[in-house]
Formats: C-alpha cells, structure tokens, sequence
C-alpha cells in the first residue's frame, strides 16, 4: 500500500504517457478518415463519365459557369456526393451509438428495425400518398421514433435487455420490410429505381432539396450525441457500473436513442436504408481506434466513406450501374453471418 | 482523506414489480469500518446494495447520506462520496486496463473538462494500491479471475470515493484470490480509512473481515453487531435454516461456523478420538 516516494511521479507520468499514446492514435485515425473522405469526395466529383480537373470542378463549387461542368459536377455530381457522406456520416454514428449503448454489435438501428420504420413510412409517404419532401421527412421521423418506442417498450421488464430487443427488432424489421414490398408492388406507377432506393439504398437522381434537410439534421443531431460520449463510454460498462459512475443511465439512453433516430429517419427518407452501413461502420471504427477511445466520430467518417465508396463502384465498376445500398449489401451481410457464427462458437448467445 | 460518512436506512422497502423483497428495514453503516452483508440467497442482500447506492429506488422508505436522501442527490455528486462495484460488470472487449481503470475518473470530470494530472494520480494509484500496474497495457481480457477482480477494484477505488461498497466481490475466485481481494480492501480500510461495506457469501470469511456483520433474513434485519454478537448458532438457524457448530476461529479468534448436516457427522457425545 504505502509507496517510496520516489518511485510515484513515475507511475504517475507513465499513466500520462499512456494515456497520451491512446488519444493520439485516436487523433491519427480521425485525421487519415477525414483526408480519405475528402479525397473520395474530390474524386467522385471529378470522375465519372466525363472526367472534369479539379480547376473545373473548383469553379462550379464556387459558383461560376462552366459549359458542361456546371450541370454534370453542379446539378448531380455535387448534391449526389454530399449526400453520400452526410447520410454515411448519419448512418455510421446512429449505428455506432446504439451498439455501444446497448453492448452488442447486432444492436445497429438498421438490423433491429429502425430504418426499416422510417423507410416504409418514406415509400408509403412517396409511392401512396405523393406528400412532399418535407412531410416525408416528418412522416419517417414520427414513424421511426414511433417503431423504436415500440421495440423499447415490448423489451422492457425490469430494465432493458440487449437481446430481447433485438430479436423483437428483428422481427418488426421483417414485418416492416413486407410492408415496403407490398406498397412498391402495388404503386400505380412502377419505378424500379425508386423502388430500389426504398428497398436498399439509392442515391440516383439526387437533387439539393433532398440533401438539406439530412444537413440540418447532422448540424444539430451531431452535437447531441457527441455530448453524451462520456456517459455511453461509461455504459459499455453495464448500466449498474455506469450508474454507480454518476451516470444517468435512462436519461442518457433516451436521448441517444431520439438523437440517433432523428438521423437515421432523416438519412433515410433522403437516400433510402442503404443496407449495413449504420451495422459497418462501428464496428470498423472500433478497431480502427482500439477499444479504448470513443469511436463516435470515428464511426461517422467510417460511414461518410464506406458511401461514397459504394456508390461509385456501383456507378462504374460493372456494366450495370447498381444502387450503393446493392453494394454496401454484399459487404455487410457476410459480416452478420461471421458476428452470429462468431457469437455462437464463443458460446455467447447473440 | 476520509471524512467520515453517515450511510443509513430508514424504513427501506424494496422490490421489483410485484415482489417485495426488502421490507421496512433499518440499519446504520459504521463510519470507517467494514460491515458485511450475510443471509441467505434471495434474501435481498444484493438488492439492499444497490438501493443504498442509489441504483435501486425504494418503495418505501430512504437512503440517507451525511443527512441527505441519495436518491434526491445529484448523480455525479453522489458518485464522488460513494462507488459500487456490482456483482458482474461488463469489461467491454479488449479494453486496457489502464483505459477500464481511467473509467473510475467518470464523476470527476464535466462534458468539457479535459483529463489533467489529478486524474493521472489518482489512476496510478489505484494502479499501485492493487498492484496491478505492471498490468496497465494488457487487455482486461486476457487477465486471470484474480486479477480482473483487483482491476475491477482499481477502478473504483480510481473513483476515490470515501465508501466503496462491493456485491460479492470474491464470488468466482479460488480460495488465495479470495484472501487477497479481502487483505486488499482491508488495507484500504486500515491505511484511508475508507468505509467498506460488502455482500459476502461465505459465512466464515464474512466472519474473518467484518467489523460489523448484518445477517438478514426474508428481507428484514435478523441481527448486526461484531461478528462474535451475530454469528451464533441460533442466527444461522434461523437465517440460513441450518444446523450448525460455532468455534472460535484457531487462526483468528473469531467465530467458525462449522456447518452440520446429514452426512459425515459424528455423534455430538462422542468423545473425541486421541489417535488422531
């Protein structure tokens, strides 16, 4: 117990150092996903079918003229890649707070039903009901924040328990998803791209009016869940270790839970619940930076570029163009398999 | 360090949806002292834990520190004068130890207040008191029972709470890890003064470490007092439905508790065999 003097500052200091390492290995990793998004994003905005330079495409951000540029880079290149990382961005840190919050990889917004809520009210709201952008977005926030009340009050006795609700969010988002099919069957007019988007993802045809209501939603959903990345780091813990920690476990836990719904509605009702990226990109970011450090932010540049990736292979990598909700499909639902066979031979259940 | 604290209950009533399991009980914690918890499984033990650390609301009734009603306190407040380790915590996987014990600076940092020195003390020592810092870069996951426990510990006592209070904190170790984690809290108690209070499991161990036992039975107080005053062998009839013999303890001088059962039990009159 007692301590030479003599030996203390040194612990004391090789704490300090190891706790420095930690946080700028997380700094180094927050740095190399921004620069790789920006570089993806420059790319995506430049190639394509015709190639632009990136003096052209500077010209166009800044608003000049330029013959062809303005509506190839301008008109779609532009909304169309900044909604790609503003819903990856969405996506990723929705996923990421609700597998650390409730302890389980499989707890992503988009396997336990969430983003199947907000996209079958955006295909009812659309294909059915013709509303307008705007009432769309609100019908798909109502009906996810709706759907996740429902999932957390079915699973909750004596305290919510991880795997009751995510089976029960399993279910729902099956259910949800036949009601999409059958909504896309039955529109009037049958459009296989707009069906697709509902279905798995799609940024075609992206115009600004869709983007701005996902920017506004990050402007100010962001900054909430980053304030409780402290407390969710702390719930990674249990609730009891948690709470015994000062936090305020429910009330944190709600506030996570709207915040992260409110993003993961809006990204949807713009682009569609392109498949696994809210379930991919936690779980990358995490190894990225270790387990030690939040991997919040992490996990949003982690969703921005896994998008912007996506969706210009599904551009230009095949002789059919296929939505990006298509290709983060074939990436992710190995990545379910591997968790639950993973689980299972571990002897963990789920 | 320390100052002394005043924990208590009074007229504490507990339970999950329709079941009590705690009813109108009243008990003070000895300040600086270790009081260990004993009764029966499900006999509200583990609950009364979490009630007096505000993780469990009462129906009826209060928790009160230094005069104030925990559960009105505020959380990060609270979390300052009073650590809990639960019974199981979640190490989440591939965590550091040195990053699970940095955990226990929680309540003393804001939303924007950096890390700074203080933090790093008192990290290293609660390293130093578990002598677990050698451990510091491992994984938590690739520890031993024994020493997870002490992890574990480290980071509630990184906490530098005045009371820690622990729920089984030796359940799952082999006997010399259980005597180790005992010693250490004991240090703690000894050297800062520190009030302990904790749910055992075994009875003899219970004995060896309380200043003060609390024996409950059926959620309500059976006795407390020094453990030569509660362990008897009409208390473990009645609070554990147990036939049994107390000795004194030839290490210690304290009560042993000798259980009796149906089997490998010689005649109470019989003498003694010499040829032993």
């Amino acid at each position: 117990m007692s301590v030479s003097s003599a030996t203390r500052p040194y612990r004391v200091q090789a704490v300090a150092r190891g706790r420095r390492r930690r946080a700028s290995r997380r700094r180094l990793v927050i740095l190399t996903l921004v620069a790789l998004v920006v570089a993806g994003f420059a790319v995506t905005l430049m190639a394509g079918q015709t190639f632009y330079p990136p003096r052209d495409v500077v010209r166009v951000i800044l608003g000049e003229q330029v013959p062809g540029a303005s509506f190839t880079v301008g008109r779609l290149r532009l909304p169309r890649a900044v909604l790609a990382v503003a819903a990856g961005f969405g996506f990723g840190l929705a996923g990421v707070t609700f597998q650390t919050m409730l302890r389980n990889p499989l707890a992503s917004p988009d396997v336990i039903g969430i983003s199947s809520a907000a996209s079958t009210a955006a295909a009812i709201a659309i294909v059915s009901l013709s509303l307008s952008r705007t009432q769309v977005s609100v019908l798909a926030i109502v009906s996810a924040l709706a759907v996740a009340l429902l999932i957390y009050s079915l699973a909750f006795r004596d305290g919510v328990v991880g795997t009751r609700l995510i089976l029960i969010g399993i279910g729902i988002a099956a259910i949800l998803e036949s009601v999409t099919s059958y909504v896309l069957s039955q529109a009037a007019e049958w459009d296989l791209q707009e069906a697709l988007r509902w279905l798995t993802g799609s940024l075609n045809g992206t115009s600004w009016e869709q983007v701005l209501p996902v920017l506004v939603a990050l402007v100010v959903l962001t900054p909430v869940l980053l304030s409780q990345a402290r407390d969710l780091s702390a719930m990674r813990l249990g609730d009891d270790t948690a709470s015994a920690l000062g936090v305020r476990v429910e009330r944190t836990r709600i506030t996570v839970i709207v915040a992260a719904v409110g993003l993961i509605a809006f990204a949807t009702s713009a682009a569609g619940p392109i498949a696994f990226v809210a379930f991919l990109s936690g779980p990358i970011a995490a190894r990225l930076v270790g387990a030690d450090g939040s991997p919040l932010v992490p996990a949003g540049l982690v969703g921005a570029l896994l998008v912007l990736v996506a969706d210009f292979t599904g551009q230009f990598a095949f002789d059919t163009r296929y939505p990006v909700g298509v290709v983060t499909g074939v990436l992710g639902a190995p990545y379910l398999v591997y968790l639950i066979v993973r689980t299972h031979r571990a002897g963990g259940s789920l | 360090m320390t100052i002394s604290h005043s924990l208590a209950a009074e007229g504490l009533t507990l339970g999950y949806g329709d079941r009590v399991v705690v009813e109108s009980l009243d008990l003070t914690v000895p300040a600086g002292e270790i009081t260990v918890i004993v009764g029966a499984n499900a006999c509200g033990k583990s609950t009364l834990l979490r009630s007096l650390s505000r993780l469990l609301k009462p129906r009826e009734g209060r928790v009160v520190l230094d005069g104030r009603e925990v559960h009105r306190m505020p959380a990060k407040e609270l979390a300052r004068t009073l650590g809990l380790l639960p019974q199981s915590p979640v190490a989440p996987e591939g965590i550091t130890v040195l990053d699970l014990v940095g955990r226990g600076r929680h309540p003393h940092q804001g939303i924007f207040s950096r890390w700074n020195d203080g933090d790093d003390a008192a990290v290293a020592d609660a390293l130093e008191a578990t002598q677990t810092t050698d451990l510091a870069d491992r994984s938590v996951d690739e520890l031993s029972g024994g020493q997870r426990q002490r992890v574990w510990i480290a980071m509630a006592l990184a906490q530098q709470t005045d009371l820690l209070l622990l729920d089984e904190p030796t359940t799952f170790l082999d006997a010399s890890h259980q005597i180790e984690v005992l010693d250490l809290l004991t240090d703690l108690n000894r050297t800062r003064g520190t009030t302990i209070v904790m749910v055992l499991h075994d009875l003899n161990l219970a004995a060896r470490y309380a200043d003060h036992l609390i024996a409950l039975a059926g959620g309500r107080l059976h006795a407390s007092g020094t453990p030569a005053e509660v362990l008897t062998e009409d208390s473990v009839r009645a609070v554990f439905g147990l036939d049994s013999r107390i000795i004194e303890d030839p290490v210690s001088g304290r009560p042993l508790m000798l259980p009796i059962g149906r089997h490998n039990v010689r005649p109470r009159s019989a003498p003694s065999p010499n040829h032993m």
